[in-house]
């Protein structure tokens, strides 16, 4: 089980959460092109290691937070406001 | 080079078998050498998993390429190859899968014949349950997809599960099993064999399989191919393949590729053995959940992906709940039945849930990957597809939609609708 550590809440079991993805993707300016766009929906980085994300507490706050999680290890280092930047990466 | 055929001797058969059990089992071969790497191959395949082996022998044994190599990080098969539920079915919805599939399943009719290999290949049936008007509304458009294009699919009512498959909640006030959508033709194989096989009758050929040789990067000279660096060395070649499965990001950055893909976990689980009891392969409709019995009579079972990008080959607890609940809903006896062993892979889901056999914009650099948790049913078709790409320089028929393009060309073959949500294919 992870535990989230909420700005909001505190430590929460995962269950409470819905995982919303890689939240280094930015929305291109409008006028960005088309591959801006393809790879705003599309790619990602996919890394073996920290990975900005998001985490909707649907069942507690109903905040979305960026975590900073490592991929390989699970481990969890920081969870931060959706318009904060957290320490170590920046979104 | 000459291409290495088999003595007759060293051929599996029941006769072979006869006469090893009278004598001792002594004149069993290795079946497959342990090379040292060539300075240079033709084409170098990464990844040691079913498909990069599939493709090496379809590579030797159809387009007559036998300087081949195939570079495997740890031991063959430790991957995805040998941590699925051995699941084979072609009853997909959209003719671009459903082609390639149907492909595939024909290749598992012939493969023994053609690997000269016990994969125990089994088409027992795949039933998957309906349990609402519209969920049946959509298993009859999914069977008559299927049937224009001449896969088997019947659809069976509410009574004719209940006669099969008894211990089925039918009833259950919230899930009622109305029916369900049978491929006859699905069924399952032996997953370890599979990989044995095609390395078997890969090395046969000539080709050199290396194991504990990773992959550390890939070396290009302008805008080409000329070689993998890996822990053994560097190694030369014309074509390089990739066939990494829940690494395709990894090894695709090597190269500075960058992909609609995402790295989630998918559990596996198997009970203590019992007597016969399921004698086809079922999947629930009201929630993610399939089964089997093994040959050894343990259930086989999985469901969901845990849902978060991961490496680690490690599943999650709230999954585990989760599944045993929707198991449980379906068949209520596995309530008394204990889990023995429980697993992890790492399924390289992509933004449509559909895989990609594909050349890149590197000259001699081809992708194989996107499998998604349904890439075992794929291994001889995507062998097959692979080997063409890479000998021909062109898409075979049936790759020719699974291109990565297809995102930006607005192409998706996106059979559930999901979005471009990688955990939610
Ligand atoms: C739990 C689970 C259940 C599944 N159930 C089914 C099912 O019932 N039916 C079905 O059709 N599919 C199923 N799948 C999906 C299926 O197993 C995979 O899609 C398929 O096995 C992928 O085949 P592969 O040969 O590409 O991958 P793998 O067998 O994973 O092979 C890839 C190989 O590449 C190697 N590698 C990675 N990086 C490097 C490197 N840098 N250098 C060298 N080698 C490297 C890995 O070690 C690995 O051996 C399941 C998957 C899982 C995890
Ligand atoms: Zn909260």
């Amino acid at each position: 089980m992870l535990l989230i550590p909420c700005p909001y809440c505190g430590a929460r079991p995962q269950d409470e959460f819905h995982y919303r993805g890689d939240a280094t993707v930015k929305r291109p300016a409008p006028d960005a092109g088309l591959q801006a766009l393809y790879d705003f929906v599309y790619t990602r980085t996919n890394p073996r290691g920290w990975h900005l994300e998001w985490w909707h507490h649907y069942a507690g706050c109903r905040q979305w937070v960026k975590v900073e999680r490592n991929t390989l290890t699970h481990e969890i280092r920081t969870a931060v406001g959706p318009a904060e930047d957290t320490p170590q990466l920046s979104a | 080079m000459p291409a290495r055929i088999e003595p007759i001797a060293d051929r599996y058969s029941a006769w072979r078998l006869l006469k090893e059990g009278i004598s001792g089992n002594r004149g069993w071969k290795q079946a497959w050498r342990k090379p040292e790497p060539k300075a240079r191959y033709d084409v170098v395949i990464i990844g040691g998993g079913g498909h990069g082996l599939a493709t090496a022998h379809y590579l030797a044994n159809v387009h007559g390429i036998t300087n081949v190599a195939v570079v495997q990080k740890g031991p063959i098969g430790l991957g995805n190859g040998g941590r699925n539920t051995t699941i084979v079915r072609s009853n997909y919805l959209l003719p671009s899968n459903t082609r390639f599939y149907e492909y595939s399943l024909k290749l598992w009719e012939g493969l023994e014949q053609d690997l000269n290999y016990n994969v125990m290949v089994s088409q027992r049936g795949q039933l998957s349950l309906f349990h609402s008007d519209s969920e049946r509304d959509a298993a009859v458009r999914r069977g008559n997809s299927m049937r224009i294009q001449g896969v088997d699919a019947v659809l069976v009512d509410g009574e004719a599960v209940r006669a099969m498959l008894p211990f089925l909640a039918m009833d259950n006030p919230m899930f009622p099993i109305l029916g369900g959508l049978l491929q006859p033709r699905g069924g399952t194989a032996r997953h370890d064999a599979v990989i044995w096989g095609f390395a078997r009758a890969a090395d046969r050929r000539g080709v050199d399989i290396l194991e504990h040789c990773e992959v550390t990067g890939i070396r290009r000279d302008g805008g080409r191919v000329v070689g993998v660096e890996t822990t053994r060395g560097f190694i030369g070649a014309r074509k390089v393949g990739i066939a990494v499965a829940g690494n395709t990001s990894r090894v695709a950055a090597m190269a500075g590729l960058r992909l609609p893909v995402e790295s989630h976990l998918l559990q596996a689980f198997v009970s203590e053995a019992i007597k016969p009891l399921i004698n086809c392969v079922i999947s629930f409709g009201a929630g993610h959940f399939y089964i089997s019995q093994t040959d050894r009579g343990g259930l086989i079972f999985g469901g969901d992906l845990d849902g978060y990008n991961s490496y680690s080959q490690r599943g999650n607890l709230p999954l585990v709940e989760r599944l045993m609940g929707v198991g449980v809903s379906m068949i209520p006896a596995l309530s008394r039945l204990r889990v023995l062993r429980q697993w992890a892979g790492i399924a390289d889901m992509t933004m449509d849930g559909s895989p990609f056999i594909c050349r890149t914009l590197i000259e001699g650099l081809y992708l194989n990957g996107g499998w998604c948790y349904g890439g075992f049913k794929a291994t001889p078709a995507s062998g097959w597809c692979f080997a063409y790409t890479i000998a021909k320089d062109e898409p075979h028929p049936f790759n020719a939609d699974l291109t990565i393009d297809r995102f930006l060309e607005g192409r998706m073959i996106d059979e559930r609708g999901a979005g471009p949500n990688p955990w939610a294919q």
